[in-house]
């Protein structure tokens, strides 16, 4: 460790906040329909969509009506990718001549790319044909990030109403977050990138001459549209299997410190949009905090273990510092901390490392930061949603404490609430732990990982914790193209989805029904320290503690093992 | 009265007819019912202790197949027995919270009538025929004379007679009935002391007021508070939550080569269950209306009690409430050339006769100065008159009269110019700070003014402040001119006040208030006030008041005392403290219990995971046992906690969440590691595991 160090992942964690933060300002203008400088362009275009769906932009929906347009929408864009990619041998654009996937890969690719995950059965390079990559999968990297967003501007809306019964329009919602926010910025980093040497190309790759006097296939892509999206809309699948660790991805440090910002430069926004928007710009900053708090301290465990010597090493005598297994040795150790904890506090599962090669507990870390609920900051619109759910659940809890029954940001909550949110976070451990456990006694499963002991479990765990995270991110060592796997990971993927997202909703029409209370001197303050203790300690113990019996079997065991072993010699 | 600065739950000197203290055979009855309530059926309102109860019943299944199988038994046998435990003591908290109610219920059903009523059969004649109170019908008229009991719920239609409401209030002082106006209403189980009334029944019966009160302290109809509700939901998910992350570990365990114990399993899921709050959480509602009892009020409902806690706006009647109700002298200003002495001299002369309270207040002042005035003999009384306006003395030839300033001046034919500027001054300084000015006048000339105030009871500006505090607004009602009010209000420190307010006024602020987005409580005793008590989040009716006001409440206060409203607000903030500090303990008690069960239950298969054993436990077995009779024995020893409640502080919403969430947040974390340390020390060394 050394300042360097800290210093670098100080700064790819906080200039994504500094970023979000106006990016967030202008995000609310577009959730609230209020001018912004891109009207003059976009309003034509945006009135076209509305045209051509027949929608009244300005109808404003039930709770019902607007989760119903969600699953509507999703369920759409699920069979689209699923006939495409079943079909993509006999479609056109597919100049590498790659045949249709499997039934199995096809279901769980389209669920992914649908639920933001981008969890990647497959080896990019090896299955996709361009039309695939290009049309369907970079559209659901768009509108599954959009549909996120719709959540949170629903959930803001909650807020502001006072026994109103609307939560906006989710047509509007989604157009307008795709078109004025997602595709400028996706444009304006796409052509960085192109210019600092990620490639952007139809052609289907180049023929290299070895030295030993091989060909070698390079194969290319529209990458560096591919990129932006993939971590603007905190997608994480990448076009090539090795992700952001390939040097077609992200060549240099500073693309690696572009796309690292860029992953949670959404998910930050949302924070900030949604507190302008509900109008509790006060109340959203502890919000904030006790994310930024959280990730940090994520970060730094990673950035810890991952700079220690291997106990392993050291037992043999290995005359090394540092430990680089698993990195990419253009970035080092703290920028694959930050990253680490970056990708999987976001949801965002694009890797510049591998997560398996990681000391055990920084993997733990891995893992538990995306047991947390993918909330830091989370997904576009999901992440804060979901910390909303989890502020509501501290107040209720602890907020009686002050004499009252509790309330948030002005609304009382009530068993309704509690039930919803409960439901949204239940969907978590019943995905995450259950499938993993019936995984672990599966022989059927067991054939496809690389390890067994605590490392093999560990395996297990994170591929359920990504899938239902809706992460995306591989632990490396698991042959998850498998029908067991596929099938699974797939229903992981809509579990941690869609009943999160729908209990919200119904939340926000819960809320929206209630009036809305004035603050007084006996109201539970949510904006200062205390609070932000509070949601820390309501994350940790409510969000994070049921997994630790699995994290105890899994790295944590390999850990202490690990010492042990070095004790022994 | 109770003077207003008496604090909730602080030396009340009267004990009401319902407090029924924790004594032998109260938690000797509660101790039989916490065995009945084993019953499962009775347990399914409370799902973390019905879990419990269906693990508790698996570990003594397991336990005995031990036996049966002569293997060993011991440590089963011993988590079966703590897990019965755990069941018991939260039955046993519950059963003493209601025992007390139950305690004062059966002194309520000792007031019950059991002679015959009178029935009037001629109204002229005043012939009666005996008949049971049970039989009698709503509407038909009974005679009540002295020495009877009021068999049932009435308002006097004739006659006016001193009650005894002892039965129902615990005030032995008898109060004065009589037909028409507000002080109509009798109760069924007082007693007439003196003179007889005409009563028309008014309830049915089974459902007189001493019939509800009954019910209410006895819990019979209690029904979950809408919060209480919401708690048992999140209880219930987190139960739900547990067992998955408990269940799996069957699978999980299994492939990392550890043959998980199913009855360690069980302890496990029991001890991460939120059994503390979930045993507790009936006891702290029942000891919440229990607490609302001995502060002699009368809740209809425990959604009222937990509504007091919210209330964020005071509605206030200026009289009785904030001022003593009676206009009191507070100095007399002499005129120019007359000695100060002189003209209180002639105040209290002129006041010797005069019984009202001003009259009397003006003499209490003499006496505070160290002047005591007798009445001279043969003193002519010369009383109050609409026409003349004044009031006063004659005797021996002299006069002393006191009255209307106008009414003085026009007496003593007085050329208003030629009135002293001073005189002038010091009527206009009164009346302007709201006050009423009397001029005095002694053998026929102006000898000087009387100041009579309303005076603000003392410590009320204090409460309001601590109110402030604690984020509740303050708003008097009056019926004075906006000049008086303000003046009061000022005094007083309350943060709005109404002036020239008549009822249907104060309905209006009330429902501008609630669509404020506040909530609001008042108390009121005339039947004028009904429909802004209905109106109100929390209305306390006066025992003392109109029928239709103590229906259109939704609390009553037997004691009629109006400040009540600050004590009934500080008891639902009690009881609403006392849950979330009892929740989230019990929430962060799950940190320790983790350390101590998980090493134990993997070490045997992953040696290496004794580093979780941070506590340092004596054997995988003393650790999970430990675990369990400390996840028992916490309910026991926060029984007092639930039913005392936590102390409420008038210091803000933010200072008190950090006081108690350092307390039982911080204090949950940490005082399972050293109880469950301790419990181990003592299981180890007596060699039970």
């Amino acid at each position: 460790m050394n300042w360097q160090g800290w210093a670098e992942i100080a700064l790819t964690l906080s200039l994504a906040v500094a970023i979000g933060w106006p990016l967030g300002v202008f995000m609310s203008r577009v959730w609230n329909g209020e001018r912004t400088f891109l009207d003059p362009i976009l309003r034509p275009v945006e009135a076209v969509f509305y045209a051509a769906c027949g929608v009244d932009p300005k109808k404003s929906q039930s709770w019902h009506a607007y989760a119903l347009a969600l699953l509507a929408f999703n369920l759409a864009g699920f069979a689209i990718t699923y006939a495409v990619l079943r079909l993509q041998g006999v479609l056109p654009l597919n100049p590498q001549g790659f045949p249709g996937l499997s039934e199995h890969l096809s279901f769980n690719t389209a669920i992914s790319f649908v639920t933001n995950t981008n969890w990647q059965s497959y080896s990019g390079e090896t299955t996709m044909s361009t039309l695939s990559q290009m049309i369907v999968l970079t559209v659901q990297n768009f509108v599954s990030a959009a549909t996120g967003a719709t959540v949170a501007a629903a959930l803001a809306r909650a807020f502001t109403a006072n026994r109103g019964e609307g939560l906006g329009n989710f047509w509007a919602d989604l157009i307008r977050t795709t078109l004025y926010v997602l595709v400028p910025l996706s444009v304006v980093v796409a052509i960085v990138l192109v210019a600092l040497g990620v490639p952007q190309t139809l052609s289907a790759g180049v023929v290299a001459h070895t030295m030993e006097g091989a060909d070698q296939k390079i194969p290319l892509y529209a990458v560096a549209s591919q990129e932006a999206i993939k971590m603007l809309g905190i997608n994480g699948g990448g076009v090539f299997n090795a992700n952001s660790a390939h040097p077609f991805e992200n060549p240099t440090p500073l693309t690696n410190l572009i796309t690292a910002v860029s992953l949670n430069v959404l998910g930050w926004a949302s924070f900030f949009a949604f507190g302008r928007s509900a109008l509790v710009k006060k109340d959203i900053r502890a919000l904030v905090i006790s994310a930024f708090v959280l990730l940090f301290a994520g970060a730094a465990t990673i950035y810890a273990t991952e700079t220690r010597v291997p106990p392993a090493q050291m037992a043999a005598g290995a005359e090394t510092t540092v430990n680089m297994e698993g990195k990419e040795v253009r970035f080092g150790a703290p920028a694959t901390a930050a990253w680490a904890a970056a990708t999987t506090g976001a949801s965002n599962g694009s890797v510049n490392g591998m997560h398996s090669s990681l000391m055990p507990l920084g993997g733990a870390m891995t893992m538990f930061l995306m047991h947390l609920g993918e909330i830091l900051p989370g997904g576009i619109g999901s992440g804060i949603a979901v910390m909303v759910v989890m502020a509501i659940l501290a107040v209720f809890v602890a907020g009686l404490m002050v004499g009252r029954t509790p309330e948030y940001l002005g609304k009382k909550i009530e068993a309704r609430e509690v039930k919803l949110s409960i439901l949204a976070v239940l969907a978590i451990p019943v995905s995450t732990l259950g499938f993993a456990a019936i995984a672990a006694v599966l022989p059927e499963a067991l054939k496809a990982l690389m390890h067994t002991g605590p490392h093999g479990l560990s395996e297990i765990l994170y591929a359920y914790t990504s899938a239902t995270a809706n992460n995306g991110s591989a632990f490396a060592g698991l042959s998850a193209n498998a029908p067991w796997w596929d099938a699974t990971l797939g229903v992981s993927m809509a579990l941690g989805r869609f009943p999160p997202i729908v209990a919200v909703l119904a939340i926000a029409g819960a809320l929206a029904a209630k009036p809305k209370l004035a603050p007084s001197a006996g109201t539970l303050p949510t904006h200062g320290g205390l609070f932000v203790g509070l949601l820390i300690g309501v994350i940790l113990i409510l969000g994070g503690l049921q997994f630790f019996p699995a994290l105890a079997l899994g790295p944590i065991a390999e850990h202490f093992q690990a010492l042990a072993f070095v004790a022994g010699h | 009265m109770t003077s207003i600065d008496t604090h909730a739950g602080e030396g009340r000197p009267k004990s009401g007819a319902l407090a029924a203290g924790l004594n032998g055979p109260v938690l000797a009855r509660a101790a039989k019912d916490s065995f009945i309530k084993l019953d499962p059926r009775k347990l399914t309102g409370n799902p973390v202790i019905f879990a419990t109860w269906i693990v508790a019943l698996l570990s003594t299944i397991s336990a005995g197949a031990a036996i049966v199988n002569h293997q060993a038994a011991g440590f089963a046998i011993q988590v079966a027995l703590w897990l019965w435990a755990t069941v018991l003591f939260a039955n046993l908290a519950e059963s003493v919270a209601e025992g007390r109610g139950k305690a004062a219920a059966d002194s309520l059903r000792a007031a019950r009538v059991t002679t015959k009523a009178k029935l009037l059969v001629d109204d002229k004649t005043g012939t009666w025929i005996p008949t049971p109170a049970h039989k009698l019908g709503v509407g038909e008229v009974i005679l009540v004379e002295a020495g009877d009991v009021v068999p049932t719920d009435g308002e006097i239609i004739e006659g006016m007679a001193s009650v005894n409401e002892a039965a129902i209030t615990g005030e032995s002082a008898p109060v004065i009935r009589e037909s028409g106006g507000d002080r109509s209403a009798v109760t069924g189980g007082t007693t007439v002391v003196s003179d007889w009334i005409k009563v028309r029944v008014t309830a049915e019966a089974g459902s007189t007021f001493l019939d509800r009160m009954i019910a209410m302290v006895e819990g019979a109809d209690r029904r979950k508070t809408p919060n209480e509700i919401a708690l048992a939901v999140l209880l219930a998910g987190l139960t739900l939550i547990f067992l998955i992350a408990v269940v799996t570990l069957l699978g999980l365990g299994k492939f990392s080569g550890v043959n998980v114990d199913p009855l360690v399993l069980g302890a496990l899921f029991i001890t991460l269950i939120p059994t503390t709050i979930g045993g507790l959480l009936s006891a702290v509602g029942i000891a919440g209306m229990d607490r609302l009892l001995k502060v002699n009020v009368l809740a209809t409902s425990g959604r009222a009690v937990e509504a007091a806690g919210d209330v964020d706006t005071l509605l206030l009647d200026k009289t009785g409430t904030i001022t003593f109700g009676n206009r009191m002298a507070t100095e007399v200003i002499p005129a120019p050339g007359v000695r100060p002495d002189i003209a209180l001299k002639a105040a209290l002369m002129a006041s010797l006769a005069d019984e009202t309270p001003e009259g009397r207040s003006i003499i209490e002042l003499g006496r505070n100065q160290g002047l005591v005035v007798e009445s001279p003999s043969g003193a002519t009384a010369i009383p109050f008159s609409a026409s003349t306006r004044q009031s006063g003395l004659d005797a021996g030839g002299r006069s002393w009269r006191k009255g209307a300033v106008d009414a003085v001046y026009r007496s003593l034919s007085l050329d208003p110019k030629t009135i002293p500027v001073e005189i002038t001054a010091a009527v206009d300084r009164i009346a302007r700070s709201g006050g009423t000015p009397l001029a005095v006048s002694e053998d026929g000339a102006l000898v000087g003014v009387i100041h009579l105030k309303d005076v603000v009871k003392p410590g009320v500006k204090a409460r309001f402040a601590d109110l402030r505090r604690m984020g509740l607004r303050t708003v008097m009602i009056t019926g004075d001119n906006p000049v008086t009010a303000a003046a009061i209000a000022s005094e007083a420190g309350v943060d709005d006040f109404l002036a020239e307010a008549t009822p249907e006024d104060k309905l209006r602020l009330m429902r501008d208030e609630q669509a404020k987005g506040r909530l609001v409580a008042m108390c009121g005793d005339g039947a004028n006030d009904a429909p802004a008590l209905a109106q109100a989040d929390v209305g306390v009716a006066m025992q003392t008041g109109a029928q239709a006001a103590r229906e259109a409440g939704n609390m009553v206060d037997l004691d009629s005392d109006p400040t009540k409203v600050i004590e009934i607000v500080e008891v639902g903030k009690q009881m609403l403290i006392t849950r979330g500090a009892l929740t989230t303990f019990s929430i962060a008690n799950d940190v320790a219990k983790y350390f101590a069960i998980i090493p134990a239950m993997f070490v045997g298969a992953l040696p290496a995971l004794a580093a979780l054993n941070v506590m340092k436990l004596h054997s995988p077995q003393s650790a999970i046992l430990s675990a369990v009779i400390f996840n028992a024995l916490i309910i026991v020893a926060l029984i007092p906690l639930a039913l005392k409640g936590v102390k409420y502080r008038a210091i803000g919403a933010g200072k008190l969440l950090s006081r108690n969430l350092t307390l039982y947040g911080l204090g949950g974390l940490v005082a399972p590691f050293v109880g469950i340390k301790l419990i181990d020390l003592v299981i180890s060394a007596l060699g039970l595991a």
